[in-house]
């Protein structure tokens, strides 16, 4: 977005840059542009990983992005049609502030009153607390207010109306009350209860908003276009939404793709870590198909357009995902199911109270006070503040045990998971090969040092891991070392042509060393087993859960994990297949967790109940799961599963707690016995109550 | 009671002090950044003379 500035010749832009995480990140952004010849100024935003960058009008959204990607950062500019929403806890800290404020001011002088303030004085107090009180309420009840104001207008009712319409009910009362020089006013109640709903508001949509932070920016990660060979041969730059099949584009080393296709010309090594959360390069050549969003590493190539637009297989995963995410919305928070129970209670209630003091022969104004006084202490002081807190302190003892909670309901659909479907690579294995012990150990001692230094001359994930697994021996001499891409490392040693290489066909993960023309050594590589992954699987068994693999690979690869795990699989699932799946075991009743990486995992994780993700997940996969782990043990699962069962055992528990406050408060009120020092005590109270119990799940990740 | 009509007003207007306090700082944008703010003590001022 950009926005035209009052100093002519400079406009600001704003670029969002999801690799910055650091202080160290902030201040390269920040200095390195700064030094951009043509920038003026350059805040960085490390909360919303946002650059605001304030530069002269020569300056276009692509050459800031070009700048940001000298400096290794990845950068999009702000498209003015995807203005990231606005922060959820900021709207509520001014309301807080001021609730806060007046409730404090209100009671001090409450508190004067109560221990017996009379006459001209008790007047004067009262007057002070309406002139604080009324205003405060007018505005810090504004969220309560229009949220009420919503469901009335839907027919329906949530927790917001009982507050409102206690709040409205009691400050008109008590200004009555005030204005005639009556004892009470319940100014101060009012007050308090808007406090704690709103500390309770607040925590949500800080659980909220950390949410969405960092996964808001991958959203477009295809390229906004791409260098188009003409007929003629002249190069021209095309937006994505024009780019059609049949065009050739020119992708230089370092940029992404802007629409699948297959290579023309040219041969490169590609980051496809978007799509396959596999961060190794993988090297392609002429004739391969290539999809948008990868990143081009090494060497421009030309690629023919196969399918654009809409019709990637990147876009058709984002639409799989969000037909799936709408699917999810429809679950009904714990809270909001309470209140569709509370509310007609409290309401009905507080109705039949004044009906009852009406027919007893109370006066209008004496029913309508005791009525007050019922829909005050049934306020959802303790019900407002229950879910919230729990979540809150449960979601930080995750993140101290290293599992990220990104979405606040994601407790309370994780607690009732009885099926978890886990993908293979990456998943319930490490997601990186590690080669053979007895195959390494079958080496003698001069191939060793061969294939050691071999390994350390290329950067494959292969040679690296093998480098590893050698480290320690004395890498041998070599001469004339060369690395073809996709094919390997060939050098002289002693005279011999020695190579490390892939095997001719594909199946099994593995190189082969050649020396001379001896018959080549094959050392084949496994991808290993998470650690704890048993133990981990053993865990999930014990509390209920049935779980199998479903994976995309080949059967031999998925049967051998599988007898490792003695797990049910299946494999050669296809993206929209293991969705599928998914609803099928939904269908059936099952509370089903996915746990994946890939973006072929992708639709199933916004498909299942619940749904987890390494942090070595692609981005899409991150996206989509609803809780990230980035530790190397699988034990982050039972252990987010079991946390997630003990909050929903303290909500439970809370609302219990709740409930045992109303059935002793609401008969006092009903027989017209609450005073509003009373009503102060008993809020606050069960409110303290509440919040003791959920600290206890500071432990729940244990 | 003269004393409470002196204390009084000085209760509400340092509350009141407090609270503008806090509004001004929302204005001015010191809760844009949270996480940013925190960072920032973190960076060297390499450029700046010793």
């Amino acid at each position: 977005m950009s926005v035209m500035d009052p100093l002519p010749g400079t406009r600001t832009s704003v670029l969002a840059v999801p690799g910055m995480h650091c202080a160290g990140c902030m201040s390269k952004v920040e200095r390195g542009l700064g030094a951009v010849d043509g920038i003026s100024s350059v805040r960085a935003n490390l909360t919303s990983r946002m650059v605001t960058v304030a530069h002269e009008a020569r300056l276009d959204d692509r050459a800031l992005v070009r700048a940001l990607a000298d400096l290794g950062y990845e950068a999009q500019p702000r498209a003015p049609d995807d203005l990231t929403a606005p922060s959820a806890v900021k709207p509520l800290l001014a309301p807080l502030a001021v609730a806060a404020f007046a409730a404090m001011n209100v009671m001090l002088l409450s508190v004067s009153v109560w221990s017996g303030a009379e006459g001209s004085t008790r007047e004067l107090f009262h007057w002070i607390t309406a002139l604080i009180a009324l205003p405060a309420i007018g505005y810090a009840g504004q969220p309560f207010f229009k949220s009420a104001w919503r469901a009335l207008k839907k027919r329906t009712t949530n927790m917001d109306v009982p507050i409102s319409l206690g709040v409205i009910i009691a400050s008109m009362l008590s200004l009555y009350e005030v204005a005639t020089h009556g004892e009470h006013a319940w100014f101060d109640g009012a007050l308090m209860l808007l406090t704690f709903l709103l500390a309770g508001r607040v925590l949500d949509a800080m659980m909220r908003d950390r949410a969405r932070t960092g996964v808001e920016a991958l959203v477009s990660q295809a390229a906004q276009g791409a260098q188009v060979l003409g007929a003629d041969g002249a190069l021209g730059w095309i937006a994505s939404p024009d780019l059609r099949p049949g065009m050739v584009m020119r992708v230089a080393a370092g940029e992404r793709l802007a629409a699948d296709g297959t290579i023309l010309t040219g041969a490169s090594s590609f980051d496809q870590s978007l799509l396959t959360g596999e961060s190794a390069p993988v090297a392609l050549g002429t004739g391969e198909a290539v999809l948008a969003g990868t990143l081009n590493l090494s060497a421009p190539v030309d690629v023919r357009v196969s399918h654009a637009g809409h019709d990637t297989t990147l876009a058709e995963i984002a639409r799989l995902m969000e037909a799936s995410t709408q699917n999810r919305s429809r679950y009904v928070r714990i809270a909001d199911r309470a209140a569709r129970l509370y509310a007609p209670a409290v309401h009905t209630l507080a109705a039949v109270t004044v009906i009852g003091w009406l027919l007893a022969g109370a006066s209008l104004y004496h029913a309508l006070v005791i009525g007050v006084a019922v829909l005050i202490i049934t306020c959802p002081c303790a019900l407002g503040l229950s879910v919230p807190v729990a979540q809150v302190v449960a979601s930080g003892a995750l993140m101290r045990s290293g599992i990220m909670v990104k979405d606040g309901s994601a407790l309370e659909r994780m607690a009732t998971v009885d099926r978890a479907l886990l993908d293979k690579t990456g998943t319930l294995t490490l997601g990186r090969p590690s080669p053979d012990h007895a195959a390494l150990a079958a080496l003698s001692a001069s191939e060793a040092s061969l294939a050691l230094a071999l390994a350390s001359h290329s950067r494959h994930p292969l040679s690296r891991a093998l480098a590893r697994a050698l480290a320690g021996k004395s890498p041998a001499t070599l001469e004339n070392v060369r690395e073809e891409a996709g094919e390997g490392v060939f050098a002289q040693w002693q005279g011999q042509a020695v190579a490390l290489r892939r095997p001719p066909a594909g199946g099994q993960t593995a190189v082969l060393l050649q020396l001379g023309d001896a018959e080549p050594r094959t050392i084949a590589f496994h991808d290993d087993l998470r650690p704890d992954a048993i133990a981990a699987l053993q865990r999930l068994a014990r509390a209920g859960i049935t779980t199998s693999i479903v994976s995309g690979d080949s059967r031999e690869a998925v049967a051998s994990i599988a007898a490792a795990t003695g797990l049910e699989a299946e494999a050669e699932v296809r993206p929209a297949e293991k969705q599928a799946l998914v609803d099928r075991l939904r269908a059936e009743g099952h509370q089903v967790l996915m746990v994946g990486d890939g973006l072929n995992d992708g639709p199933a994780l916004a498909a299942a109940n619940a749904s987890m993700a390494p942090g070595s997940a692609s981005d899409v996969g991150l996206q989509a799961a609803d809780m990230v782990f980035v530790q190397d043990s699988l034990l982050a699962l039972p252990r987010a599963v079991m946390a997630a069962r003990r909050t929903m055992a303290v909500v439970k528990q809370n609302f219990a707690l709740a409930v045992i406050y109303n059935l002793l408060a609401v008969p006092l009120a009903i027989a017209g016995l609450v005073t509003p020092l009373i009503a102060a005590i008993a809020m606050s109270g069960s409110s303290l109550v509440v919040v003791a119990n959920s600290l206890r799940l500071t432990r729940a990740a244990k | 009671m003269n004393l409470v009509l002196i204390l009084l007003p000085i209760a509400l207007l340092l509350g009141l002090a407090g609270l503008v306090a806090f509004f001004w700082a929302l204005k001015s944008g010191q809760f844009e950044d949270p996480e940013g703010a925190a960072a920032r003590i973190l960076i060297d001022d390499e450029d700046e003379p010793a």
